[in-house]
């Protein structure tokens, strides 16, 4: 960005927008170009508002009803991990425990500290971030899996009148938890990590040749 | 928002690059096959050159695109209770939910368990079949551009894990019974993994048509320089 240069996030390419021009399009590729992702600051926090709102309800509400001849009982995903403990199923529960409480409230604090420290332009620790972004990218995807367990035993058990599981209003909210902190790390740009330590290598220069 | 249409000029020198996570300027050196390179500054991958990175990748391609197939036809889960029988196809999971008054819950699913999967599939045999030619035409370019979105949905992987836990939980009130699509699947998995390990897309983009045919020649040289 310093030297002018755009690189594409589509295939690689290094290119120079026409004089006097902020974007341009991708001579290889035709990607549209920009030095860094578009409002990515604002559209990132906007998602991580959105995730933060709904993970209240995705914990609160039950994700599933179980209906048998003596009642109807609802869980939760907390309550879920619960049930699933026993002393053959304990390490189930304790992937649930991770993907669908542990992993998401993670996601949502470490983006939140990647937003603030990036804005304040903060220059220390910079590997640990982007070792931290990556982690965040990276097991992401893994929140999703109450969203089967819950879809594949509701669709199972339906042995009306014996018992029959149907989801409950929970889950909605849950997943919309899991696809805007997915879209959170999509619209964050790592390289605003490291733009103020770039700004301040290429300032130091500027003093060395002065 | 103003769309501009006016294209960048390449820097002149081919090999010079920009970290995507940390934009660090940098020479992208001369890699053998298998091996690496990595950024200085912030240690992301910017390149590993496979080895025979196309005729792998189609022969991944292939044995992924039939286990699909068989895997969203044949039921993948049953169970058995008091003498009566139930059971369900991936499909058939998300059709439930959207039946049951989760229908954005049923459409995530079917997106990220079903469609995605599929995409990743397809797209990626078009790009391998149109990356096999000499001068790989553009639309190559415009799939392969698309196709790390569908690598970020596509979640059989993660389906996978959640089945365990369905089963597990079934279990309690009833005897399971493993369909044979859920063996596919996890084969189809481990198949997926390779497939996009397998696969070098800087490879594929040194070859490509450019859009921009006035910088046609420019990627003419460099067809050249790597062929």
């Amino acid at each position: 960005m310093q030297q002018g240069l755009q690189s594409c996030e589509g295939c690689g390419l290094l290119s120079r927008p026409a004089p006097g021009e902020n974007e341009g399009r991708c001579p290889r590729c035709d990607e549209e170009l920009a030095f860094r992702k578009p409002a990515s600051y604002q559209r990132t926090w906007a998602y991580l508002a959105a995730a933060a709102i709904c993970y209240i309800p995705a914990n609160v509400l039950p994700v599933l009803t179980t209906t048998t001849p003596s009642g109807t009982e609802s869980d939760t995903i907390l309550q879920g991990v619960v049930l699933l403990w026993s002393p053959t199923g304990w390490p189930l529960s304790l992937i649930v425990l991770f993907a669908s409480i542990m992993i998401p409230s993670a996601k949502i604090l470490a983006l939140a500290y990647l937003l603030i420290t990036a804005q304040r332009g903060s220059v220390a620790n910079n590997e640990q971030r982007i070792q931290m972004y990556r982690m965040v990218d990276f097991i992401g995807r893994w929140s999703m899996v109450d969203v089967f367990v819950d879809t594949f035993t509701a669709a199972l058990i339906q042995l009306q009148p014996l018992m029959s599981v149907e989801p409950g209003p929970g889950l909605i909210f849950f997943a919309a938890v899991v696809v805007f902190t997915m879209l959170a790390v999509e619209s964050f740009d790592p390289r605003l990590i490291w733009d103020s330590v770039s700004q301040k290598e290429a300032d130091s220069k500027e003093v060395a040749y002065a | 928002m103003v769309h501009n249409e006016a294209y960048n000029q390449p820097v002149a020198d081919a090999s010079l690059i920009a970290c995507l996570h940390c934009d660090l300027l940098q020479r992208m050196p001369e890699l053998k096959p298998g091996a690496s390179a990595r950024c200085p500054r912030c240690n992301k991958e910017l390149w590993r050159h496979r080895v025979d990175s196309l005729n792998r990748t189609l022969a991944l391609t292939l044995a992924a695109a039939v286990l699909y197939v068989v895997a969203n036809t044949v039921p993948m889960l049953g169970l058995t209770i008091v003498g009566r029988e139930a059971s369900t196809t991936v499909i058939g999971g998300a059709l439930h939910l959207w039946d049951n008054g989760q229908q954005i819950v049923g459409m995530l699913v079917m997106f990220t368990a079903v469609v995605a999967p599929a995409l990743q599939i397809g797209l990626m045999l078009a790009i391998v079949l149109g990356a096999m030619r000499a001068r790989p035409p553009g639309w190559v370019g415009t799939l392969l551009r698309r196709h790390p979105t569908t690598r970020i949905w596509s979640m059989i992987e993660v389906m996978m894990v959640g089945v365990l836990v369905a089963l597990v939980k079934i279990a309690d009130y009833a005897t399971v019974v493993p369909g044979m699509a859920l063996f596919v699947l996890w084969v189809l998995v481990f198949i997926l993994a390779g497939m996009s390990a397998s696969f070098d897309s800087r490879e594929v983009w040194e070859r490509i048509q450019w859009v921009d045919k006035a910088q046609r020649d420019t990627g003419d040289s460099l067809a050249e320089r790597t062929s």
